[in-house]
């Protein structure tokens, strides 16, 4: 498969998921100007950051008047997944220059990443891969930049009786559920969930750090206390 | 307090930052290394607990009758929204089923 040959399987590959981006980068461009935030800035926020529930969540904790620490670190958490893309995708571009390197990085979303690992698995050649992630990536970052800017438009000028930034967390609600897959989950999400109620009240809207960071350590826990089948033999044969 | 004029860029400068090394971590610095599986494992559950801690509060306690009562009706339709993405698994669908419940239930109440 030769370079343009990637580049053009990457722009297929990619198609598919663009116009689930589009409410989402909406969204996000709602939320920044809901913040208060300039056009400019709302826009910036969508090219500095590139990630749809980050930017929701961290636009949201600027409204509620967070202290800009509390902002940073529940951004990270929330992106704390790219760890793992980055880790999944390190081998493939170990070779590469900084530049391809830092460029690439820049442009991760879990689009790319999915569809990436997904053609690197079905692709024995892997000299290209970098051409066929870029192309669809670039695609996808063009598509989150313009959705962001018809949410700027739109967000200014749609009347607040409308709620629109009740759409904010139903964008939450509708990630949350599917990833709710087994009891380990389950319990990530209730405690996680609770928590944050219960913490509501503490300073510097540590609620949802504290929230969160109680459902992954009841995750963990559940992991530990219930494995699943194949976790529980290695277990055992470990022993 | 609030972050104002001039502050808000180096806010976004840094959050931008932030997600920038995330993503390059282990493309740039950490490529010898794998990823330990204890973080492995504690990363699933980053997700769930998250998105709950966002969305709980979010729908009990926001809007003009918060709290857990019928006549909250941001409530009631994350409720239903709740149901619709349980069913459809699509975020389209629950975001469209949670603003018409929020909207009929507004006219109504």
């Amino acid at each position: 498969m030769n370079t343009r040959a990637a580049m053009t399987a990457g722009i297929h590959a990619i198609l598919p998921m663009l116009p689930g981006i589009v409410p989402f980068g909406v969204m996000a461009g709602v939320a920044a100007v809901e913040a208060g935030l300039s056009p400019l800035a709302a826009l910036a926020s969508s090219v500095f950051i590139f990630a749809g529930v980050a930017q929701m969540a961290a636009m949201q904790l600027l409204d509620s008047g967070a202290l800009p620490l509390v902002i940073v670190m529940t951004t990270v958490v929330i992106n704390l997944r790219y760890l793992m893309y980055s880790a999944a995708l390190a081998p493939y571009f170990a070779q590469l220059s900084v530049r391809w390197k830092w460029t690439l990085a820049y442009l991760m979303t879990d689009q790319s990443f999915a569809v990436t690992v997904t053609h690197a698995h079905e692709t024995p050649q892997r000299e290209h891969l970098r051409w066929f992630y870029l192309s669809g990536a670039i695609l996808c970052w063009l598509i989150w930049q313009a959705s962001t800017l018809v949410g700027i438009f739109v967000g200014a000028r749609v009347p607040e009786e409308w709620s629109l930034g009740f759409a904010i967390p139903l964008i939450f609600m509708g990630l949350l559920i599917p990833v709710v897959r087994d009891r380990a989950t389950l319990a990530a999400a209730c405690v996680g969930g609770s928590v944050a109620l219960l913490a509501r009240g503490l300073p510097l809207n540590l609620g949802l750090l504290v929230g969160a960071g109680a459902g992954i350590l009841a995750g963990v826990l559940a992991d530990y206390l219930a494995p699943p089948p194949h976790a529980a033999e290695r277990r055992e044969e470990a022993a | 307090m609030s972050v104002q004029g001039g502050g808000i860029w180096l806010l976004l400068a840094v959050l931008g930052l932030a997600s920038f090394a995330l993503r390059l971590s282990f493309i740039q610095w950490f490529s010898r290394r794998r990823m330990p599986p204890w973080l492995q494992r504690s990363l699933r559950f980053v997700p769930p607990a998250v998105l709950a801690a966002l969305v709980l509060p979010a729908i009990v306690y926001s809007g003009p009758a918060p709290g857990f009562s019928l006549e909250n009706s941001r409530l009631l339709a994350g409720l239903l929204a709740a149901l619709v993405a349980w069913r459809t698994r699509n975020v389209l669908w629950t975001m469209a089923a949670g603003m018409g419940a929020l909207w009929l239930l507004e006219a109504l109440l």
